[in-house]
């Protein structure tokens, strides 16, 4: 493979580690500091990526908004799904067992997919990415690269390292660093862990769903695809650690380039590797690579 | 089998956690017929050593020799089996089995048999009468077929003793037993106790210190991680260096 | 001693039910109970993981799937495959991936656990989907359905029927006998308190490596008695759908009793049959996963025991104040 390949290929690794990311970073979160395990996870990047083909003409026709005026509608949905979902369903699942959190998480999958495909269909769309990132960047003297993966790794490193700036340079990080470690202590210093608790969820929901909206251009708009981002979300999970973000960003680009190699050099076996790779860090590190943190 | 009266040594016990040392060069010496009672404040140590002489922790640095054999590197369950019993400071108990089934559960793994499994285990030839003989001894004969999760507190610690006597463990690590008892409860508790000396080498970790005194023939003191007294009750309640650390001029 | 006598009879009912039903029913009638038994075999398979030993597993379809396409990979491809050598082997097949992931998962903990067997699964989905072992997304096909020599022919249906009811049968009977051995009451040990039971002198994870493989084994079973009633598998036999929904099935029934297996599989059946009943829901019958979802989470959270434990749930309710005690049964 020639030099100018290889590069692509990273970054397509790249790329696609990154979004996983973002993905897996909410799953690991909301674990992390809530103790709830959501399959729905991977729901809220399907309903992203439709939101990014349904929202478009709307968007278009009300008030002559583009791509990122779509972005930003989508966002604001998102954190008000994730605040009416946290306040009428998943603040019920704390103090449940994990077996319940699975179930009733899992009856929540098919509620969104059949809703999905009452509103929206079945059909698989795609969605073009706005004119100004619809380029190509030179790379050597005959590859060219979208400028649009590009934009998708930009957005995801921007959010992580927003994400991080939270975590340790604010009082809301504090607050919730704190609030996963001891609940009544943060309760009884005035603390109100039930708002903080649905700020995470909001959070957690909008960053899926801004990545299934952002990735939809690359990835298309397909009914599986929420199943598909899950379940890798466990994956990055499993191989970084639960609870820990820096893990989660560790595994992910792992998986990104083990799955993207992987395509290049054994493309019939590209969806087992990344399976493999799992296992075989079981073998060495049964509770994932990094401790939660 | 030597006629070593210790039973179970632990030589220089210690264990860090990155940079804080839990336990700090410990040693210690159960012999046959003795209470050994372990005292000390919060965060000394105790819990951290009783796991590691259970086999729960590994040490960091140190040896485990249990009834002559070196123990280190082996784990919980095969120290048990080979007659070391733990009885915990929370309840462990199963509290949706019969107080019957607590002690032959425990008792099966003295004589396990997983392959026989067309043969029902309430007919066990080996662990049913030695569910029978550890109820009684703890004195629990009348509660047999009541639900272990509907005793009194003070019967679960009884069935927490009864749990650990029903493997027949020549060693027995007791973390504090006595934990939420009142006044005649522990009185049966001690009784129990003191007639379960003979035979067996114990390990008493408490915090009543009345207690402590009125059965231990032994005790060592330990003050952040580290042993600052081991020597007989009298010794202990009289030595400067213990009174002025711990028990705070009684 | 009254609750456990009344057990028993309604198991017994069951079976003899199941026996008779032939007798009354149509062709229909009779293809559908067979599904419905081939599913509580399944869901046996998990409730000795989940029920009886606290491993929740979300991978069960893989050894499900394992068991249907070995049928149809180790039978010949014109003649019927003798089925005194094909079943036991698609078990084992089944059993042996049982035991690599159980080795691999078992070391894991909690949560953990469940994505781990959920990816596992996924991972023999991919193999089965994507790679030419697995005859691709199309699925294969079975020509030939087993025999037992002139005795038995699988591929008349009754015949069939009676051959899945006696395999349901001594499964269930099996697995009682197992669950009230020395093996079992382990197993129920390790469920209430793994530390616990360490503490006594068990070494828990060879026990619970070995229910995972018996569990692995029947689920094989089970996905033999499907490839063979149906004469087809695809891939999607080992999709995490249909781990969700052997999950459901004996949490729907009652965890913790082998008969809230045969009730859970039963009660999936008629909800999947109600919910996809044009004649009630019209042009909503397609989307009948919703109201599965729906029933999931109401089941979930209005029935903690499952349908086993309404009646307990009930007279709790009437009367006030705590029922019974929850005795270890089958």
């Amino acid at each position: 493979m020639t030099l100018a390949t290889f590069l692509i290929q990273c970054l397509n690794a790249l790329q696609y580690g990154l979004l996983l990311f973002l993905v897996a970073s909410g799953l690991t979160l909301i674990f992390g500091i809530m103790g709830v395990i959501n399959l729905a996870h991977g729901s809220f990047y399907m309903i992203g990526a439709y939101m990014a083909y349904a929202l478009a003409p709307v968007v278009a026709s009300t008030f002559d908004g583009g791509f990122f005026s779509t972005l930003a509608v989508g966002l604001v949905l998102a954190v008000l799904l994730g605040y009416v979902l946290e306040w009428a369903f998943f603040s019920f699942l704390y103090e449940r067992e994990h077996l319940q959190q699975v179930l009733m998480t899992y009856g929540l999958i098919l509620v969104f997919e059949e809703l999905r495909s009452l509103i929206v269909g079945d059909d698989v769309h795609g969605v073009a990415p706005p004119e100004i990132l619809a380029g190509t960047l030179p790379l050597g003297e005959m590859m060219t690269y979208p400028v649009y993966r590009l934009f998708i790794s930009g957005v995801c490193l921007a959010l992580a390292l927003g994400m991080y700036f939270v975590f340790t340079r604010t009082r809301l990080g504090m607050m919730i660093r704190a609030g996963s470690t001891n609940r009544e202590m943060v309760q009884s210093l005035g603390i109100d862990i039930k708002f903080l608790y649905r700020v995470v969820f909001a959070a957690g929901v909008a960053i899926a769903v801004l990545a299934g909206m952002v990735a939809a251009p690359v990835s298309s708009v397909y009914p599986g695809m929420g199943s598909t981002v899950l379940i890798i979300c466990f994956v990055v999970v499993v191989i970084g650690g639960i609870g820990s973000i820096r893990g989660a960003l560790v595994a992910a680009l792992l998986i990104g380039f083990v799955d993207t190699f992987g395509k290049v050099f054994v493309p019939q076996a590209a969806g087992v590797l990344v399976y493999v790779l799992m296992a075989l860090i079981l073998l060495w590190k049964p509770d994932g690579l990094f401790k939660a943190g | 089998m030597r006629d070593d009266p210790v039973l179970l040594r632990g030589r220089d016990i210690t264990r860090r956690w990155g940079g804080l040392v839990a336990v700090d060069k410990v040693s210690i010496d159960l012999e046959r017929g003795k209470v050994h009672a372990v005292i000390g404040t919060n965060g000394a140590g105790k819990s951290t050593l009783i796991n590691i002489l259970s086999g729960e922790i590994a040490p960091s640095a140190g040896t485990v020799e249990l009834l002559g054999q070196d123990v280190t590197a082996w784990t919980q369950p095969r120290r048990a089996r080979a007659g070391l019993g733990r009885s915990y400071q929370r309840n462990t108990i199963y509290p949706t089995f019969t107080v019957f089934e607590n002690c032959r559960l425990a008792a099966q793994a003295s004589a396990q048999r997983p392959w026989r499994w067309w043969s029902a285990a309430d007919r066990c030839p080996i662990s049913v009468p030695a569910a029978h003989a550890a109820a009684r001894r703890a004195g629990l004969e009348p509660l047999l077929q009541r639900p272990a999760g509907l005793l009194s507190h003070g019967q679960k610690r009884q069935l927490e003793i009864a749990m650990c006597l029903a493997t027949a463990p020549q060693v027995l690590l007791l973390d504090e037993p006595l934990a939420g008892m009142g006044a005649e409860e522990t009185d049966r508790m001690l009784a129990l106790l003191a007639e379960l000396k003979t035979g067996h080498a114990i390990l008493l970790v408490e915090h009543d210190m009345d207690a402590v005194f009125r059965i231990a023939d032994r005790i060592t003191v330990m003050v952040n991680g580290s042993v600052i007294a081991c020597d007989t009750p009298q010794a202990v309640r009289t030595s400067p260096a213990v009174q002025s650390a711990y028990l705070g001029g009684h | 001693m009254n609750a456990d006598r009344g057990k028993f009879l309604f198991v017994a009912l069951c079976f003899v039910g199941l026996a008779l039903y032939p007798l009354v029913a149509g062709k229909f009638g009779v293809d559908l109970v067979t599904k419905i038994m081939v599913y509580a075999v399944f869901a046996l398979s998990l409730e000795l993981l989940v029920g009886s030993t606290g491993l929740v597993c979300f991978g069960q379809a893989a050894f499900f799937g394992i068991g249907a396409y070995a049928t149809v990979l180790l039978s010949p491809p014109a003649d019927p495959a003798a089925l005194a050598w094909l079943l036991p082997l698609c078990m084992l097949a089944a059993a042996a991936y049982a035991l690599v992931v159980g080795a691999l998962s078992l070391r894991t903990k909690g949560v953990y656990f469940i994505m781990v067997t959920l990816a596992f699964a996924q991972m023999a989905y991919y193999v089965v989907h994507d790679t030419p072992l697995g005859g691709g997304t199309d699925g294969i096909y079975l020509n030939a359905k087993p025999v037992l020599g002139s005795l038995m022919d699988l591929g008349k249906p009754l015949v069939l029927y009676g051959f899945t009811l006696a395999c349901l049968a001594l499964t269930f009977g099996f697995l009682a006998l197992l669950l009230r051995s020395r093996f079992g009451r382990a197993l129920a040990g390790i469920k209430a308190n793994e530390q616990r039971m360490r503490a006594t002198g068990f070494s828990t994870y060879p026990y619970k490596l070995a229910a995972f493989t018996i569990s692995g084994g029947i689920a094989g079973l089970s996905g033999f008695l499907f490839a063979v009633k149906d004469g087809f598998v695809n891939p999607e036999l080992l999709s995490w759908h249909l781990s969700g929904a052997v999950l459901i099935m004996i949490i729907l029934g009652g965890l913790g009793h082998l008969r809230g297996a045969l009730i859970g599989a039963f009660a999936f059946a008629l909800l999947q049959e109600f919910f996809q009943s044009e004649a009630i829901f019209g042009a909503f019958a397609k989307h009948w996963l919703l109201g599965l979802g729906l029933t999931i989470i109401a089941s979930v959270a209005l029935l903690p025991r499952g349908l086993v434990g309404v009646m307990g749930q009930l007279r709790e309710r009437l009367v006030g104040g705590k029922g019974s005690k929850e005795s270890v049964d089958a």
